[in-house]
C-alpha cells in the first residue's frame, strides 16, 4: 500500500504533538499546576495516529479516558485542548469536561469517556445515525482491552453485527487493566477472537507500528462501509502509569524496558529515514516545531480565564 | 370527544411524530412485529417499518447507549425499555453518558432523546417487574422525568418530550394503559414542567402522579361524601418540577398530602416535601406536610399482598383524616 508522504509526515507528527502533549501533562501533574487525574496515551501513539491517519474528515470516533491521542489525531485545536485540561473558559469544554470529557463534534469526536465501556455503546447510536441517513461515514470506537470485559462490550458489538452498522472496534490493548494484567482478567491472549463470537471478522495487529495501523485500518474502513462491524486489536504499551497516581510496580523494569525499544515514534521515524521520506535533522526539526506547538499550547491556556461563577448552572439543558 | 386508551393515545403521539419528522424512530424490545410488550406500538411496524420501528436483542444498555449516540449525532429516538425494572441495566448509559453529554462536552451536544418504560405494580409480576424507581432518575440533572396519569396528558407530554433537545424519562403506568380517556385528533403539546389540578378543592391538597392520581381522586370523590374538599395536583413531570403550583395549592389549602406508589423512603415525595416547607406555604400550613408512599418492600407477588404495598383509596382517606 502506498502511502502519501504528506500523510505519513502527519502521522508522525501527530504522534509528537501526542507525545510532547503529554510529558508536558505529566509534569503539571506533578507538579501540581494542573488538579484532578489524567490518563497518559505514552507509548500508545501509533493506534490513534494511523487509525485517524486512515479515517475521512467526516468520520466519527468515541474514545476513551485515555484520549489525549484521539483528539489530537482526529484534529483539535490544541490550545483548547491543553486550556481544558487547565480548568479553562477557553478550554474545549468550556473547562466543565476536563482530561476525561476532552469532545469536539464539530471533528467527529465524540468525546472522551471516564466510564470504562462507556463509549461502545454510544459508537454504536453514531454508527446507527450513519446507516439510517445514509451517510457517507464510518464510526471508529477506541477502547482499551479491560473494557472488552465489560457487558457493554458484548451487547455493543453484537448489535452491531446484527444490524450491519458501520463501526470499527478498535481496541488497544496495553495489556493491563490498571494494575492488573490481562492474563489475570480474561483467558485467551488474542483478544480479536472475541469477535467471532458475534460473526464479526476480527484482527490482531501490531500497535506500534503506525504504518502497519495505518494499512489495516484503511482495509478495516472499507470492509466495515461494505458488511459492518469489525474488530481490529492493536497490541501496544503505556509507558507511563494507569493514571497520575500510579507507580507502576505490577510492571517489571525489563518488561517496561523492552516496550520501550518498541517505540512507536521510533519505529515510524526510522522508516521514515530508511525509505528515505525525510532525514535525520528533519526529524528533528519536526521534534523542536512540536515542542514549540505545546509551548504555545500552554501560553494559550495559562493566558485564559477561569470561566466565571455564574456559568455552573450553564449548560445543563439544552 | 373520542375515548381511546393510554396506549392508544402513546401510540398516536410516537406516529404523529414519526409521520412529521424522518428523525423520530422507534427502537426496543418486541416493539415492532409482535407491538412492544404491552401492544403500545401494535401496528407502527406495518406502518412504518423495520427500518423505523426496529426491534432489538434483549440488550438494555445498548438500548440506551445508542439512543444516546443516535441522538447526539442527529436522530431524535424513542427507545423502549420493556419493564422499567430494566432500567437497571441501563443505567451508565443514562446517568453517565446521556445525561452528562452536553455538560460535559461544554454545551456542544444535545441529546433528543426518550426513553419510554412501563412503571408500577399491581400485575402479579412480583419484585423485579413492578418497582416505581422515578425517584432515582429525578437525582441525575440533565434528564427530564415525566410520569403522564390520562391518556390527554400522556398524548401532549409524549410529544413534547420528542420534540425536547434534552433525554426524557418517559414512564407509563402500566395500569394505564388500558384507561380510556378524552384525547383531541389533532397536534397538541404539554410543556415538560407544567403541574395539572385534577380536582380543585379547599380544604387538603393531596399531590400525587401517575396510577396513584386515580386513587386519590377516589378517595376525594369519597371524601367530598363528608364535605371534605381535596385539591388533587398532578405535577405530571418531576423533573422539572413545577414547584410553583404546588406550593400555591399549598397556600390555598394549608395542609398537605403526597401520595405515590414508590417505595416512602428516599422517594419523591421527600422532595416535594421539602419543596413544600421550605417555601412560603410553610407560614400557611395548619399541619405537618405528610407523604404516603409504597411500603419499603420489594414488591410481593400473591395479589392480597401486592395491592397494599402501595396506597390504596382507603389508606389515602385515612391520611387525609390524620391532617385534619
Amino acid at each position: 500500500m502506498k502511502i502519501a508522504k504528506k500523510k505519513l509526515l502527519k502521522m508522525y507528527n501527530n504522534m509528537l504533538l501526542t507525545r510532547k502533549f503529554e510529558n508536558q501533562v505529566a509534569y503539571f501533574f506533578s507538579m501540581g499546576v494542573m488538579h484532578g487525574t489524567t490518563h497518559l496515551y505514552v507509548g500508545e501513539e501509533a493506534v490513534a495516529s494511523g487509525v485517524c491517519g486512515a479515517l475521512a474528515e467526516e468520520d466519527q470516533i468515541t474514545s476513551t479516558h485515555r484520549g489525549h491521542g484521539h483528539c489530537i489525531s482526529k484534529g483539535i485545536d490544541l490550545n483548547r485542548m491543553m486550556a481544558e485540561i487547565f480548568g479553562k473558559a477557553a478550554g474545549c469544554c468550556k473547562g466543565k469536561g476536563g482530561s476525561m470529557h476532552i469532545a469536539d463534534l464539530s471533528r467527529g469526536n465524540l468525546g472522551a469517556n471516564g466510564i470504562v465501556g462507556g463509549g461502545h455503546a454510544i459508537a454504536v447510536g453514531a454508527a446507527l445515525t450513519t446507516q439510517m441517513k445514509k451517510q457517507d461515514r464510518i464510526v471508529v470506537c477506541f477502547f482499551g482491552d479491560g473494557s472488552t470485559n465489560e457487558g457493554s462490550f458484548h451487547e455493543s458489538l453484537n448489535l452491531a453485527s446484527v444490524w450491519k452498522l458501520p463501526v470499527l472496534f478498535v481496541c488497544e490493548n496495553n495489556l493491563y487493566g490498571m494494575s492488573t494484567s490481562t492474563k489475570r482478567s480474561m483467558n485467551i491472549e488474542d483478544i480479536s477472537v472475541r469477535a467471532a463470537s458475534y460473526g464479526m471478522k476480527g484482527k490482531r495487529i501490531d500497535g506500534n507500528d503506525a504504518v502497519l495501523v495505518y494499512e489495516e485500518t484503511k482495509k478495516a474502513r472499507d470492509y466495515v462501509q461494505k458488511n459492518g462491524p469489525m474488530l481490529l486489536v492493536c497490541d501496544t504499551y503505556r509507558h507511563l502509569g494507569h493514571s497520575k497516581s500510579d507507580a507502576g510496580a505490577y510492571r517489571s523494569k525489563e518488561e517496561v524496558a523492552q516496550w520501550k525499544e518498541k517505540d512507536p515514534i521510533k519505529i515510524l521515524g526510522q522508516y521514515l529515514v530508511d525509505n528515505n521520506y525525510v532525514t535525520q535533522e528533519d526529524l528533528t526539526a519536526m521534534d523542536k516545531q512540536a515542542v514549540s506547538d505545546i509551548e504555545e499550547a500552554v501560553a494559550f491556556a495559562k493566558e485564559s480565564p477561569y470561566p466565571e461563577q455564574d456559568t455552573i448552572l450553564e449548560d445543563v439543558y439544552a | 370527544m373520542r375515548e381511546i386508551t393510554m396506549a392508544q393515545a402513546i401510540k398516536e403521539a410516537m406516529s404523529e411524530e414519526m409521520r412529521r419528522d424522518e428523525n423520530v424512530f422507534l427502537m426496543g424490545e418486541d416493539v415492532g412485529f409482535y407491538g412492544g410488550a404491552f401492544g403500545v406500538s401494535v401496528g407502527m411496524f406495518e406502518e412504518f417499518g423495520p427500518e423505523l420501528v426496529r426491534d432489538t436483542p434483549i440488550s438494555e444498555a445498548v438500548i440506551a447507549g445508542a439512543a444516546a449516540g443516535a441522538a447526539v449525532t442527529g436522530m431524535r429516538p424513542i427507545a423502549e425499555i420493556m419493564f422499567s425494572d430494566f432500567t437497571t441495566i441501563a443505567m451508565d448509559q443514562l446517568v453517565n453518558q446521556a445525561a452528562k453529554m452536553r455538560y460535559m462536552f461544554g454545551g456542544k451536544a444535545k441529546v433528543p432523546m426518550v426513553l419510554r418504560a412501563p412503571i408500577g405494580s399491581g400485575t402479579g409480576a412480583a419484585a423485579q417487574h413492578s418497582q416505581s424507581l422515578e425517584a432515582w432518575f429525578c437525582h441525575v440533572p440533565g434528564l427530564k422525568v415525566v410520569m403522564p396519569s390520562t391518556p390527554y396528558d400522556a398524548k401532549g407530554l409524549l410529544k413534547a418530550a420528542i420534540r425536547d433537545d434534552n433525554p426524557v424519562m418517559f414512564f407509563e403506568p402500566k395500569l394505564l394503559y388500558r384507561k380510556k380517556g378524552e384525547v383531541p385528533e389533532e397536534d397538541y403539546e404539554i410543556p415538560l414542567g407544567v403541574a395539572d389540578i385534577k380536582r380543585e378543592g379547599s380544604d387538603v391538597t393531596i399531590i400525587t402522579y401517575g396510577r396513584m392520581v386515580q386513587v386519590c381522586l377516589d378517595a376525594a370523590q369519597e371524601l367530598a361524601k363528608e364535605g371534605i374538599s381535596i385539591e388533587v395536583v398532578d405535577p405530571r413531570c418531576l423533573l422539572p418540577l413545577d414547584t410553583e403550583t404546588l406550593i400555591a395549592s399549598a397556600k390555598k389549602t394549608g395542609r398537605v398530602l403526597i401520595v405515590h406508589e414508590a417505595c416512602q423512603t428516599g422517594g419523591f415525595g421527600g422532595e416535594i416535601s421539602a419543596v413544600i416547607s421550605a417555601s412560603e406555604a410553610f407560614y400557611y400550613l395548619d399541619a405537618p406536610v405528610k407523604r404516603l408512599g409504597g411500603l419499603d418492600v420489594p414488591i410481593p407477588y400473591c395479589p392480597e399482598l401486592e395491592k397494599n404495598v402501595v396506597p390504596t383509596v382507603e389508606t389515602v382517606i385515612a391520611a387525609v383524616r390524620k391532617l385534619l
